[in-house]
C-alpha cells in the first residue's frame, strides 16, 4: 500500500531592487528576510534577557546542519509554522513545512506568498524614499535565466527509481496544460517557429530526461537523494519541473494529481499501460508551445496522443485506483475526492473550451488578459508592453498584481492563510518543529527539516531526531506539551 | 479489457462536453458576455497601473538563475 504522499513547495521568488545603493539581489534578498523576522520578534514579544549571540529566540532558529551546498553563512531561518525561509541563489526562497494533503499545502503555499508581501512591506519600511524591493512569483526573467518551484513527495524507499523515471515523466510531460503560468514567447530556441505564447514558463529550461542538475541541463526527473527523513525507509522525489502557481485550482492539482499518479506507482497500478515518451524532452516543450492543445506527443509504442488524452488516461486511472485500494495515499478522502472531481472538471474544460477555465488555471488567465490587451492596443506580440503585463501578472504588491484583479478562484480563504504564516500543519511533524519553536525558541539552537537542537543548560546540546515525516503531528503530541513549562522537561518526557 | 474501457473514456468526454456546449449555448455566451465585461474593466484599469515605462521596466528585470 501506497504511503501517505507527504508534499510540500519550495519557492524561489524573483526579487528586483530599486536603489541608487547596493542593488545585489543576494544582499536584497538578505534585507527582505532580515525585516520579516525583525518584525515578528516584536509581534511575538519574546523575552530577549539572557539571548546569547549564537542564538536566536525570535520564533525561528539558525540551521546548523543542513546540507554543504546551502550557503549557511546567509540569513537562513525556520518559522513558527514549520516553514523554512532562506536566501538562495540570489533569491529569496521559502519551503513550505511538510503537509500530509495538497490541500493544506496550498494553503502554506498562499500563506509563503504572504510571508512574501509582509517582507516586502517590512523591507520597504527601512530603504530611504524612492527605493523599493519587489517580489515576484514566478521562474524566468524573459532573458533565458529561470529560478526554481519545487514539489516534494515522500516516498517508499522501496519503490525503484527506475519506474519512477519511467512511469512519472509522461505525466510531467502533459501536466503543464493545468500547471503552466504562461509566458509570452521563448528564452531558449527550438525547432520551427518561435510560438506567441506557451503554457510553461519552465519548458524552456530543460534539456534532460534524468539528472541530479538543478541550474544547468535541467532533467524532468531529478535524481537528488536527500530524504531529510528515514533514508531505509523513504525516498524525498524532489519534482524541478513546475512553475510557479499563482491560481489556487492549478497548485492544487499539480500537487493532487502528482500525488495520486505517485501513489499508483508505488502500488505499481501503471504496470499494465506504458505511457513512455518516444522523445520526452522534445514533448514537454511540444506540449508548452501549443496553446491549442491539440500537438500530439508520441509514445515509446508509436502510439500518439494529446497532452489532454494523457491526462484523461491517468485520470481514469486514477479513479479505478481509489475506487480499489481507498484515498489513504492522499492523506485525506475529502481531499482526495476534491482532487479527483477537480482533476476531471478541468480536463473536461480544457477539452471543451480552455477560456472557460480562464478563472482557473494560470495560462489561460494570463493569455486572455495577453490576447485582450493586445487587440484593444493594436499590439505586435514582441512589444514590450505586453512583456511587461506578462512580468507584472506576478507581480506580489497588492496595488500592482494584475493575478489579484482577476477575480480567481479561490480554494482557501484568507483567514487560513494568515493563520497559516505562524501556525503549523497538525498532520505532520512540522507540527512538533512548529510548536517547539512557538513555545521554546530561546532554547533552540538549530532546527532543520529532520531534527532539533536545544541547549537547555547542559553541558552537551540535545538533538531530538524527527525520521518519520508523519510523527510529532497534534495528535502525538498535543498531550505531550500541555502543563510543559521548560524545554528541559519536554526532553525528559521525550525521554531522549 | 480494462484497458479498453479507459480508452473509451476520452472520446465518451468529449462527446458529452460537445452535447453540453451545445444545449448550454445561451448560458455559455452570457458567461462569455460577463467575462469580456470583466476583462473591458481590468483593461481600463491597467493602463493606470501598468508600470510607466514599459520597454526600461522589463529590461531592468533581470533575474540570477536559481535552484
Amino acid at each position: 500500500m501506497a504511503i501517505t504522499k507527504v508534499c510540500g513547495i519550495e519557492t524561489e521568488y524573483g526579487i528586483h531592487v530599486d536603489t541608487t545603493g547596493d542593488p545585489s539581489p543576494t544582499t536584497a534578498s538578505s534585507l527582505l528576510i532580515n525585516a520579516y523576522v525583525a518584525e515578528l520578534d516584536r509581534k511575538i514579544g519574546w523575552d530577549f534577557e539572557d539571548e546569547s549571540p549564537g542564538r536566536d529566540a525570535r520564533g525561528f532558529a539558525r540551521e546548523g546542519s543542513m546540507p554543504p551546498e546551502v550557503e549557511t553563512h546567509l540569513v537562513n531561518a525556520v518559522l513558527t509554522n514549520g516553514a523554512r525561509y532562506y536566501v538562495d541563489h540570489a533569491h529569496p526562497e521559502y519551503s513550505t513545512p511538510e503537509c500530509s494533503n495538497p490541500l493544506e499545502a496550498l494553503v502554506h503555499d498562499r500563506a509563503g506568498e504572504l510571508v512574501l508581501q509582509r517582507s516586502m512591506e517590512a523591507a520597504n519600511r527601512l530603504l530611504p524614499p524612492g527605493e523599493e524591493i519587489v517580489i515576484y512569483k514566478n521562474n524566468s526573467d524573459g532573458k533565458g535565466n529561470s529560478y526554481g518551484c519545487h514539489e516534494n513527495y515522500l516516498l517508499d524507499r522501496a519503490l525503484p527509481f527506475s519506474r519512477i523515471v519511467r512511469e512519472l515523466t509522461p505525466h510531467l510531460v502533459s501536466r503543464q496544460i493545468y500547471t503552466g503560468a504562461g509566458k509570452i514567447g521563448e528564452e531558449v530556441a527550438y525547432a520551427g517557429d518561435a510560438p506567441e505564447f506557451q503554457l510553461s514558463q519552465r519548458a524552456d529550461f530543460f534539456e534532460e530526461e534524468v539528472g541530479l542538475e538543478t541550474t544547468l541541463k535541467r532533467p524532468i526527473i531529478n535524481t537528488r537523494d536527500e530524504p531529510h527523513a528515514d533514508a531505509q525507509k523513504y525516498r524525498r522525489l524532489h519534482v524541478i519541473v513546475g512553475d510557479a502557481n499563482l491560481a489556487e485550482v492549478a497548485t492544487f492539482l499539480k500537487l493532487g494529481a502528482t500525488a495520486l499518479v505517485l501513489a499508483m506507482i508505488e502500488d505499481d497500478f501503471l504496470a499494465n499501460r506504458d505511457f513512455r515518451l518516444a522523445a520526452p524532452v522534445a514533448a514537454i516543450r511540444a506540449v508548452s508551445r501549443d496553446t491549442t492543445l491539440r500537438a500530439t506527443v508520441e509514445l515509446a509504442s508509436g502510439e500518439k496522443l494529446t497532452a489532454v488524452e494523457l491526462q484523461w488516461q491517468l485520470y481514469d486511472l486514477a479513479r479505478k485506483y481509489t475506487a480499489e485500494r481507498g484515498f489513504e495515499a492522499l492523506g485525506n478522502e475529502e481531499v482526495a475526492r476534491r482532487v479527483l472531481d477537480r482533476w476531471e472538471a478541468v480536463l473536461q474544460g480544457l477539452e471543451a473550451d480552455p477560456q472557460s477555465l480562464a478563472n482557473q488555471l494560470d495560462w489561460v488567465a494570463k493569455l486572455r488578459l495577453v490576447e485582450a490587451y493586445r487587440e484593444r492596443h493594436g499590439l505586435e506580440w514582441e512589444d514590450s508592453r505586453l512583456a511587461a503585463l506578462d512580468l507584472q501578472y506576478h507581480d506580489l504588491r497588492p496595488h500592482k498584481s494584475l493575478f489579484a484583479r482577476l477575480s480567481m478562484e479561490r480554494l482557501t480563504d484568507d483567514r487560513e492563510v494568515a493563520r497559516a504564516t505562524t501556525e503549523p500543519p497538525a498532520t505532520t511533524r512540522a507540527y512538533f518543529r512548529g510548536r517547539c519553536l512557538q513555545r521554546f525558541a530561546p532554547a533552540i539552537v538549530a532546527a532543520n527539516w529532520d531534527s532539533i537542537v536545544f541547549d537547555i543548560g547542559e553541558d552537551s546540546l540535545r538533538r531530538v531526531p524527527m525520521m518519520e515525516p508523519l510523527k510529532g503531528t497534534a495528535l502525538h503530541v498535543d498531550t505531550l506539551f500541555e502543563g510543559c513549562n521548560t524545554p528541559a522537561e519536554l526532553l525528559r518526557r521525550l525521554g531522549s | 479489457m480494462a484497458e479498453r474501457e479507459l480508452k473509451k473514456r476520452p472520446t465518451a468526454s468529449r462527446e458529452t462536453a460537445a452535447a453540453e456546449t451545445e444545449t448550454e449555448a445561451p448560458a455559455t455566451t452570457e458567461r462569455g458576455d460577463k467575462l469580456k465585461a470583466e476583462i473591458d474593466d481590468l483593461l481600463d484599469e491597467i493602463d493606470e497601473v501598468l508600470e510607466n515605462n514599459a520597454e526600461e521596466f522589463v529590461r531592468n528585470y533581470v533575474q540570477k538563475g536559481g535552484e
